[in-house]
């Protein structure tokens, strides 16, 4: 019975932190600190886009630097987010850029670039040389079947790689309220330095939250940007569509 | 500390290095235990839910839910759960749910990768169901879930240093240290003992692998000649 009151107390706080107006307005409001993150985590995304995503396309179309391209999303895993944010976040040239915008998105950004890479690159690579060389035949000249043959057909495996950038960025920028930047982490590392459970888990539901749809938007737009012939063949394929895709045999 | 404070000191690795060898210690025991734990939960659950295609969407969706949830939000969500926020349960079961997707997603791909063939010569040789899924298919799968494995370690040992924000950390106790003080030196004493720790974990992974199943060596060769 304890534990049921204790557990109940528990709820009822959390519910009276969510319905106090405070938590809703200013500087530090839910609102506010939402918007930052996710301004954070798009700029990252779209800046590892453009690197990870032209880098790839580059070395997928002309089919070198293969070792390097598909061995950076599992080399960066192994590096701690956490070092990178604390180190740019005292590095004196960078920490106070912004208003630590900018140290929490060069970190994210070195995170976020090797999935995308990686990814263009596969998805590049397992286009089909028969339908390469027909794009050929029929006069296409590089640049067409590159814009126009081979990313179309790796846009699925690529949007694949942002997905998963997306998650970690969306994941590791509430890390970056640690250090330097305040958004929807805030309210947890707050809590946890205070011993506020209550603040804590609220913001922990926010990001939850926040990552979930971010998951499952990108899940949603991945399949919308897959050409329809590919989109039926994925659908007969039997698969959990809604994970990313983790296997990688060397 | 000074703004023109050298990259690296040295001296701070020599006149530290008990606490820092501890932190690695610490490092390792929780990489090792999530990822044991994590396998020892995964495989299982992935032959269940390849053998029995109703529980692969909750299997699933359970383990994609728990690699979702951003690492410093789970822990903020199971410590009033298992009571102490800055314990080794809440770390651990945050950890082993990382791995779970990775671990599920590849033995399952592992499984769905064994041919046809294959599996009628196993049934016509007169193995149950059951055998031939333990003895046959899961064998078959090694490659897979050893693939897996690498990524869920090198996932794993990144992540542990999250765990320095609820009192463990390994050698992200190292970072929050330098970041506290404004001192680089242990930030990359932290960053590089992790990717050289994930190195070595991922080349013993290798080395087991070349051990369980030596055939894939020599099936490679064969094909590639």
């Amino acid at each position: 019975m304890q534990v049921w009151d204790h557990f109940r107390h528990f709820i009822v706080s959390v519910v009276d932190w969510f319905t106090t107006s405070a938590h809703w307005t200013g500087s530090t409001g839910i609102p506010e600190l939402l918007w930052r993150q996710i301004l954070l985590s798009l700029a990252v995304v779209v800046g590892a886009l453009i690197i990870g995503g032209g880098v790839g396309l580059v070395l997928g179309h002309t089919g070198r630097g293969g070792l390097v391209a598909v061995n950076a999303a599992n080399a960066a895993r192994a590096v701690p987010s956490l070092a990178l944010l604390t180190l740019f976040a005292i590095l004196p040239s960078i920490s106070l850029r912004w208003g630590g915008f900018l140290a929490a998105f060069l970190a994210l950004l070195i995170l976020a670039i090797p999935p995308i890479l990686t990814n263009t690159y596969v998805g590049m690579r397992e286009v089909d040389a028969d339908v390469r060389d027909a794009a050929k035949a029929v006069g296409l000249t590089g640049g067409e079947i590159l814009w126009r043959v081979e990313l179309p057909l790796a846009t699925p495996v690529l949007m694949a790689g942002v997905r998963t950038a997306a998650i970690e960025v969306v994941a590791t920028s509430t890390l970056a309220a640690y250090v330097s930047y305040s958004d929807l982490g805030t309210p947890i590392i707050s809590g946890l330095n205070t011993n506020n459970t209550v603040e804590a888990f609220a913001g922990a539901i926010l990001v939850a939250l926040l990552a979930a749809i971010v998951a499952f938007g990108l899940g949603l737009v991945q399949r919308a940007l897959t050409p329809l012939p590919l989109r039926r063949r994925l659908r007969a394929a039997p698969s959990v569509a809604a994970t990313p895709k983790f296997v990688t045999l060397h | 500390m000074g703004t023109a404070q050298p990259f690296f000191q040295w001296s701070y690795v020599s006149s530290q290095w008990s606490q820092i060898r501890d932190d690695l210690v610490q490092h390792i025991a929780l990489s090792l235990l999530a990822l044991a734990i994590g396998l020892a939960i995964s495989v299982p659950l992935a032959l269940l839910a390849w053998r029995f295609r109703v529980i692969r969407f909750p299997v699933f969706g359970v383990a994609s839910a728990l690699y979702i949830i951003p690492s410093l939000a789970l822990f903020a969500i199971l410590g009033p759960i298992t009571g102490y926020v800055a314990s080794y349960p809440t770390a651990e079961f945050a950890l082993v749910g990382y791995t779970l997707l990775i671990l599920i997603w590849n033995t399952v791909a592992g499984l769905d990768a064994v041919s046809a063939e294959t599996r009628d010569a196993a049934k016509a040789m007169g193995y149950s169901p059951l055998a031939a899924l333990v003895r046959v298919d899961l064998p078959l799968a090694l490659p897979y879930v050893f693939a897996g494995l690498r990524i869920a370690a090198a996932t794993v040992i990144g992540l542990v240093t999250v765990t320095a924000l609820i009192g463990l950390g390994g050698l992200g106790q190292q970072i929050t240290y330098g970041f506290n003080i404004d001192f680089y030196t242990p930030i990359i004493v932290g960053l590089v003992l992790s990717v050289v720790l994930a190195a070595v974990v991922d080349l013993v992974i290798v080395g087991m692998q070349r051990l369980a199943i030596p055939w894939t060596r020599s099936a490679r060769r064969a094909r590639e000649t």
